[in-house]
């Protein structure tokens, strides 16, 4: 507590007699954190805006293997949506979006429900249901290629404990695949989703328990109507980050199906990669990936009203 | 409204010592779930230990009745043919180990440093840029491949183990930021202060205060970006380059390559092998790791 008197208030550079004009304010004052910061700004500038915008511009050009300039409008998208491998990507994104989020939320919720009745062990409940999110969607997807293997795996088994006419063949059946796709997804995220319903839970204040307790609400009703709209933050959280997930499914899908049999397990992020290094038609993969951020950005805006809406929830 | 609630209100006591009826079912419940979720860990660990004759026999379930083998480990780990050669997963490994090393500590490190200049020194638009860091990290990866692709070559990395590296650090970014920057802010902001005054500077204050506060979370960053750059897969098919490959890229080209007979015993070994890393992590951490995935998740 010595000078305090010279050194002026904060983030004041020390040689503070200098007149803060515009230039001086945006290059050189705090100039040690602005070059610090430099790499986070680089990236944004670089990346997450400047590769955004390459792609969706060359996504009007008709580029194949290499990005070229002529400009042909909307061709490649029109193409895109008279494409079949692009229709079953899509409706089996969708399809398996659609029941994947509600799977994991409504599993995960529940999971999170029980492992809130203060249960013994609850660390290594914990534990076991989350490790599968530990591991890589290639793992995933390839342990259960493996369980739902139809001449070596579950069916085989039950067919050898005397039940013969047990069928089990989703991962080679065209109209099954997504839901074989959806016990693998479904194992590996659910852990995630509960982690946070029971953060979510957790934070409820104990007195709106009591004051249900005391109306005679049921455990069931409380949590229903009480404790999940009281949890919307968390709810709307989650949901954006599962959601945005299964747009980017892909490492699973290469390891469990690699799209098969035929195209039925064809998702959107293989459709641009196969586009784009594979098929080399450049154009129609940035026509597809932009479309892949389109879908994103719908499912966030939930989630950017209440961010950067009028008032922050909670 | 009163006389209603009066009379039930004993009858629940509180710390459930014994065993009724409804916490057998909860149990219940929950050590189904629990046997669902181990499942695939079993058949893994089982399957890699049984010989092949046994498999065909086809209970997945069954323990590994005749002799135990390690040999499907040996094989998975030194000799399993990826399609093109037959070295096993160790050079994938090793692989794995040489782009994640890097990445974690140069990604966690420029991170910590964004966000502490983003808490401490904010200066003009440090904010814009936050946010559109935090948007950045829902594109999906798709769209700013083909110029990473192209950033990547121009610097004359591409296909080297240099761009991967570049690329994971890259976009663990914003889930890093984020996290540092949330942990900063919650530090008392006198003990800044107090730094400035007595007139330490920007990396003074950040090495001498804020990283000896802030090992927690430099704990969950590192474990945060370990497993996930281990599990990386596109990154790895995309930019490694056929030399360099990663474990989870090798590892799909082992099970999923059509010639020969399927060595399902080898396959599982290699599965578990890829696993260990991240599963090691995952349980030696423990409430560190549900920590950096809940930190990741409720915004600051």
């Amino acid at each position: 507590m010595t000078d305090i008197g010279r050194s002026g208030a904060m983030g004041r550079p020390v040689e503070a007699d200098k007149p803060p004009g515009l230039l001086y304010n945006i290059f050189v004052r705090n100039i040690t954190a602005k070059i610090a910061a430099s790499p986070m700004v680089a990236i944004v500038l670089i990346v997450f805006i400047g590769c955004t915008l390459w792609s969706v511009w060359f996504s009007f050009t008709d580029s194949r293997s290499l990005p070229n300039g002529d400009f042909v409008g909307w061709a490649q998208y029109e193409r895109l949506f008279s494409a079949r491998r692009w229709k079953i990507s899509a409706t089996n994104l969708l399809t398996y979006g659609i029941f994947s989020l509600v799977f994991t939320m409504v599993v995960g919720f529940l999971l999170a429900v029980l492992m809130d009745q203060k249960l013994r062990f609850e660390d290594g409940f914990r534990t076991i249901f989350l490790y599968p999110f530990a591991l890589s969607g290639i793992v995933t997807g390839l342990v259960w290629q493996w369980i739902m293997n139809p001449t070596l795996g579950l069916q085989s088994t039950i067919r050898g404990l005397g039940w013969t006419s047990f069928t089990f063949d989703w991962i080679t059946n065209t109209d099954m695949v997504l839901y074989a796709l959806l016990i693998a997804g479904t194992w590996h995220g659910t852990g995630f989703v509960m982690v946070l319903m029971l953060a979510g839970l957790r934070s409820i204040d104990g007195e709106i328990w009591k004051a249900a307790r005391v109306d005679g609400i049921p455990a069931w009703r409380t949590y229903l109507q009480i404790v999940l709209p009281m949890m919307r933050g968390v709810i709307v959280t989650t949901l954006v980050i599962v959601g945005s997930g299964i747009v980017r499914t892909y490492d699973l899908v290469v390891a469990l199906t690699n799209g098969g049999p035929g195209l039925s397990s064809e998702v959107p992020a293989k459709y641009v990669i196969n586009y784009m290094f594979t098929a080399g038609n450049l154009g129609q993969a940035l026509a597809a990936s932009t479309i892949m951020l389109v879908a994103v950005f719908v499912i966030l805006i939930p989630w950017i009203m209440i961010e950067f809406g009028p008032k922050k929830a909670r | 409204m009163t006389n209603i609630t009066a009379v039930d209100e004993p009858s629940g006591p509180r710390p459930s010592k014994g065993f009724n009826p409804k916490r057998i079912v909860i149990y219940g419940i929950i050590i189904v779930a629990a046997m669902y979720y181990l499942l695939p860990l079993y058949v893994m660990i089982t399957t890699s230990l049984k010989g092949l004759p046994e498999i065909r026999v086809g209970n997945i379930f069954a323990p590994p009745l005749e002799i135990i083998t390690i040999e499907p480990w040996v094989k998975a780990w030194t000799s399993a043919c990826t399609g093109l050669t037959c070295e096993g997963l160790a050079p994938g490994f090793w692989n794995s180990v040489k782009i994640t090393v890097p990445s974690t500590i140069i990604s966690v490190l420029v991170a910590a440093v964004s966000g502490y200049a983003l808490v401490n020194w904010r200066f003009k638009g440090s904010e814009f840029f936050f946010t559109c860091l935090l948007l950045g990290s829902f594109i999906p990866y798709q769209v700013m491949l083909y110029p990473m692709v192209m950033i990547t070559a121009q610097l004359k990395i591409f296909g080297t183990l240099w761009a991967v590296i570049l690329v994971h650090t890259v976009f663990g970014m914003p889930i890093l930021v984020l996290l540092f920057r949330n942990y900063f802010a919650s530090l008392p902001q006198e003990l800044f202060k107090a730094a400035r005054v007595d007139g330490a500077g920007f990396w003074r204050i950040f090495i001498q205060i804020m990283v000896p506060m802030s090992l927690p979370i430099f704990a969950v960053a590192i474990i945060l970006q370990v497993t996930g750059i281990w599990n990386d897969f596109l990154f790895g098919v995309v930019f490694a380059g056929t030399q360099n490959y990663p474990m989870t890229v090798q590892l799909n080209n082992i099970v999923n390559s059509t010639q020969g007979v399927r060595e399902y015993n080898v396959n599982m070994a290699a599965t578990i092998l890829t696993a260990a890393v991240p599963l090691l992590v995952y349980f030696v951490s423990g409430k560190w790791f549900v920590r950096g995935i809940a930190a990741g998740a409720v915004k600051g």
